[in-house]
């Protein structure tokens, strides 16, 4: 079980928690734990989402492993110029 | 040149030198091949016909006249462009943006094109056209399109997210970030500054026009040689709205003659695809200047309320902004950019931030170099340094007492790691610019600014040629220098010297999937791929070398560019050069090369301050750069003159920005001028030497240290000339352009109260 | 189509070509002859990346008819290097880093020789004001300047 900080927008589908606990060893395994406990998060899934571990923001690597007490951040994913 | 280099961790041969770029002759001849300097065999002119109107609904289309004309070869409209996103929204809004489906959603949007044997034929066409329009009531600025009395720019206008309930339909999102309880931090406040800022829209600018040569064959197959920062993203994108398979379309990049964004995505080349496809002939598309200002590219224009609240010893205590971002007729992540990087600098227990996108009936609004950030920090450090001057502090002081650090909790949520700001604040402290003198009508603005950075697919391939030189081949386009960069790179791993390799782009046949050169990921993440490759090829080296001396490969290591065997045993073999070893190849097992294909993680984020000098002039309220001045922290500069060169053109864009460049829509919703003529961009005279200041706190995330250097340079000079004009005149700016006119208004209207 | 036979000389040597009457220098050299590095920025005579020389005088070639340069000399991008030695701009360019894209330098070498074949020792100022019809997006101007500086310096025989 991990702690997961959600950014504001998106804690209004996770009934307006801004931590909330997911069983989850990697942030594939979180961003399927959070669709499934929270259908409404599924759209900014797809859209896309970012994952701050301990500071380093995982954009990408979906394999990355949550160590046990990281400070987990999700973000939305970062498109730019 | 200015380096100040916090921790030298590494020792570098080639990293951090100046050598010439390998691109260079070509470009100083005239021999480089941009987007318009190519053509095939056989090949049309295409031309595209575009809506007057800000907003109408297509009632048919009549191409009959066009299509009889001789010499043209194919007519196009959204029907030749047939809907295979498959229900995905975001490729929809890319096909209708191309190609008008129903309705013309800004002036300048495209409804129907033509390809012809030669330009004259093919405008002639464009007049034949006939276009039956029903105008609808449109809206082109940001508050406005708020209001629950507005026009509706986009009948899909779907809100992901509605916090209060009622959001108007031309919100396409709203984001929110922060922590703490704001409320209870303005109530611990001394001092509470509040205003509201406007800035108008501004184009990337890039002097080459968007340019393609497409060419489709009847058995599905095609090549597109285009200028673009992301020829995978565009191969991807043309296939499916094409309905081609991926890997049968080859997208060649040519030389880039600018993009900051603006070339990220498609605009014109799926239309020539599809007036090939049709025609049966290669066809040439070149945007005219005017088409670049009305149909592509511009940042949003944005409008924005701040409130700050600060102790008497000037740590702020709580903030708060409301960011309104114009996204054009379609989506935008705008507002989300401004509300993360409004606060990023800065360290604060109660911190909330919400933006969000406005639909306008403008054209589809794409990234501009740390897209809303500029606007954002414009307000911010507007913001701050009111406070300053309240508290009758340094501005500069006030940004130590407040910056964040490593350990820091962002006001977009993670910790920060390894970071720079406290660095680039000395450095700013330690400059003589400060000290210089002001006479009257001066002022001194200092802005900071922040960019994150980005990672993203990257893959790259090194070839040992046969006498040991190298050819690296990278997917990210090089938008300003990055392949010497990267030969650099390459040149530092493998032990040889910068000229003994030469990097190329690969087109999309040559190469895997790499992501857009954006958000300062080219350098960053192609260095990485490169080591990685480099790595692997010495690998091959080293058993090489090993089956040449019959030694095991684990005696054999790699240093200086040879092959060394290590072990009492092999103490008196002569090293092996790479030429050695390369000359070797076909009787040790053939070519010899080396792959990277990777997600490049590990991005580090960057901090800039600008400090900028003026003189304003009471009469006219024409501003002069008198002095201005960028520090920043690049993690590590690899070829430090391109890095100076990226801090001196963001700088220069973004004083443009503040001073000039701003779109002018009339009440019609016309643009009413696209052109250099009247969207005035900053030329020679306008300018001093921008100075520069490169501070080196390495990114722990990259075996360099090297952190994306693009985007943050153009964040704080919207902020830094805006407070150096509030201290010039004794009046605070909060709209930009600062064009003269705005300026005299402002001077006048404070007399007036 | 009404061709008009034009006779000139580009970069020294002698070149006839046609064109229509409406078609601009810029348009003749690029898709008649070829000669691609005057680039097109705008079309309208505000960026100068198309500058060339027509009779030793400076022009945007998108602001002159082809039909214009018979029995002129028209210098281009392509005639500044003698054979494999660059000109002293070119070399300085590429030193100081004066290019990003690039894709402007062309016009800013012409612009930059023909001001130092008329001014050989100019201030910051004049240089400043000399190349102010050339539009740059990526440099800022800053290392542009400087670059020219030092080739007046070479180009005048000092000692650096
Ligand atoms: S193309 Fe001639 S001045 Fe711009
Ligand atoms: S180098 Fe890109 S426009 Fe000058």
């Amino acid at each position: 079980m991990v702690d997961v900080n959600v950014w504001g927008s998106l804690s209004t589908c996770t009934d307006n928690q801004k931590v909330i606990q997911i069983e989850a060893t990697t942030i594939r395994g979180l961003l399927r734990e959070l669709v499934e406990k929270y259908p409404g998060a599924a759209p900014w899934v797809k859209r896309g989402i970012s994952v701050s571990i301990d500071g380093e923001i995982i954009r990408d690597d979906w394999s990355k492993t949550l160590p046990d007490d990281a400070e987990i951040y999700l973000i939305p994913r970062m498109t730019s110029g | 040149m200015n380096i100040n280099a916090k921790t030298q961790i590494q020792e570098f041969r080639s990293v951090g030198t100046r050598p010439v770029r390998q691109d260079g002759v070509d470009k100083v001849t005239g021999r480089a091949r941009y987007g318009a300097d190519y053509n095939m065999p056989g090949q049309l002119v295409g031309l595209v016909l575009r809506s007057p109107h800000a907003h109408a609904r297509i009632k048919s289309i009549d191409t009959s006249a066009a299509e009889a004309l001789k010499g043209v070869k194919a007519v196009i409209t959204a029907a030749d462009l047939p809907d295979h996103a498959d229900g995905d929204e975001g490729l929809l809004e890319i096909l209708d943006n191309c190609m008008a489906r129903t309705k013309a959603r800004y002036d300048g949007h495209a409804v129907a094109a033509v390809a012809a044997i030669d330009e004259a034929t093919a405008r002639k066409a464009l007049g034949l056209i006939r276009v039956d329009y029903e105008v609808l009531p449109h809206v082109t600025d940001v508050d406005e399109a708020l209001k629950s009395t507005a026009n509706v720019v986009h009948e899909h206008a779907t809100s992901r997210v509605d916090p209060e309930q009622n959001v108007p339909l031309n919100v396409h999102a709203t984001e929110e970030f922060g922590h703490g309880d704001i409320e209870a931090g303005f109530a611990k406040s001394d001092l509470i500054v509040e205003r509201s800022f406007k800035a108008e829209q501004s184009h990337q600018g890039y002097i080459e026009p968007h340019a393609c040569v497409a060419s489709v064959n009847a058995d599905g197959t095609g090549d597109l040689w285009v200028t673009t920062q992301g020829h995978f993203s565009y191969r991807i994108v043309c296939a499916q709205l094409l309905g081609m398979d991926v890997s049968k379309l080859r997208v060649t990049s040519s030389e880039i003659g600018g993009g900051f964004g603006g070339k990220t995505h498609v605009w014109a080349e799926p239309v020539a695809l599809a007036l090939s496809r049709k025609a049966g002939r290669p066809v040439k598309l070149t945007m005219s200047r005017e088409e670049v200002f009305r149909s592509t590219g511009p940042t949003s224009p944005a409008s924005i309320d701040v409130k700050i609240g600060v102790s008497n010893e000037g740590v702020i205590t709580s903030a708060y902004a409301h960011l309104r971002y114009g996204c054009g007729p379609y989506s935008g992540v705008w507002g989300m950019l401004g509300a993360m990087t409004a606060f990023a600098c800065y360290d604060i227990e109660n911190v909330k931030t919400i933006g969000i996108d406005v639909r306008i009936n403008r054209p589809k609004t794409a990234a501009y170099r740390a897209p809303s950030a500029p606007v954002a920090a414009f307000a911010v450090e507007s913001v701050l340094d009111e406070i300053a001057q309240k508290l009758d502090m340094d501005p500069l002081e006030l940004r130590f007492r407040n910056a964040v650090k490593n350990g820091s909790r962002s006001s977009y949520g993670p910790t920060f790691g390894t970071i720079g700001l406290v660095e680039v604040l000395e450095a700013v402290k330690s400059h003589p610019q400060l000290n210089v003198p002001l006479a009257a009508n001066q002022g001194r603005g200092i802005a900071c600014g922040y960019w994150f950075n980005i990672g993203g697919q990257t893959c790259t391939t090194l070839n040992i040629g046969v006498d040991g030189t190298a050819t690296l081949t990278i997917g990210t386009v090089d938008v300003g220098g990055s392949r010497s960069s990267m030969s650099l790179v390459a040149a530092e791993e493998l032990g040889i010297d910068y000229d003994k390799v030469k990097t190329v782009i690969g087109d999309t046949a040559t190469l895997g999937h790499n992501d857009t050169t954006e958000g300062s990921r080219g350098t960053f993440s192609s260095s990485m791929a490169t080591i990685n490759a480099v790595k692997q090829a010495i690998g091959v080296l080293r058993e090489r070398a090993a089956k040449m001396w019959e030694i095991p490969v684990d005696d054999v290591v790699w240093e200086k560019g040879c092959a060394r065997a290590v072990g009492e045993e092999h103490g008196n073999l002569p090293t092996l050069s790479l030429a050695e070893i390369a000359k070797e190849a076909p009787n040790t097992g053939g070519p010899i090369a080396g792959h990277s294909e990777i997600v490049a993680e590990g991005v580090g984020v960057s901090f800039g301050a600008h400090i900028c000098d003026v003189e304003v002039d009471p009469e006219t309220g024409a501003t002069k750069i008198l002095r201005y001045l960028v520090v920043q922290d690049a993690g590590r500069a690899i070829h430090p003159a391109y890095v100076e060169g990226q801090y001196q053109g963001g700088a220069v864009q973004g004083i443009g920005w503040a001073l000039n460049e701003e779109y002018v829509y009339g009440a019609d919703g016309r643009l009413q001028n696209a052109g250099f003529l009247d969207y005035r961009i900053p030329v020679c005279s306008d300018l001093p030497m921008i100075d520069t200041v490169i501070v080196e706190v390495p990114n722990p995330g990259h075996p360099y240290g090297v952190r994306g250097v693009g985007e943050t340079p153009i964040v704080p000079p919207l902020a830094a000339v805006a407070n150096a004009i509030s201290r010039a005149t004794g009046v605070r700016m909060t709209h930009v352009p600062m064009s003269p006119p705005r300026v005299l208004a402002a001077l006048e209207n404070a007399k007036v109260t | 189509m009404n061709g008009i036979a034009v006779s000139t000389a580009i970069n020294g040597d002698d070149i006839e070509f046609l064109c229509r009457p409406e078609e601009t220098l810029l348009t003749v050299l690029r898709d008649r002859l070829g000669l691609m590095g005057a680039k097109e920025g705008c079309g309208t005579g505000d960026c100068g990346a198309c500058s060339v020389r027509v009779d030793g005088r400076l022009v945007c070639s998108c602001l002159v008819l082809g039909a214009e340069v018979q029995g002129q000399v028209v210098e281009t991008i392509e005639g500044m290097a003698s054979g494999d030695s660059l000109h002293p701009l070119q070399e300085k360019f590429l030193e100081h880093a004066a290019l990003q894209c690039g894709i402007c330098t062309p016009g800013f070498l012409m612009a930059a020789k023909d001001l130092l074949e008329r001014n050989p020792d100019p201030s910051e100022e004049e240089i400043r004001f000399g190349l102010a019809g050339n539009l740059c997006r990526c440099t800022g101007y800053d290392k542009i300047v400087r670059a020219v500086q030092d080739a007046a310096q070479v180009m005048r025989g000092d000692a650096a």
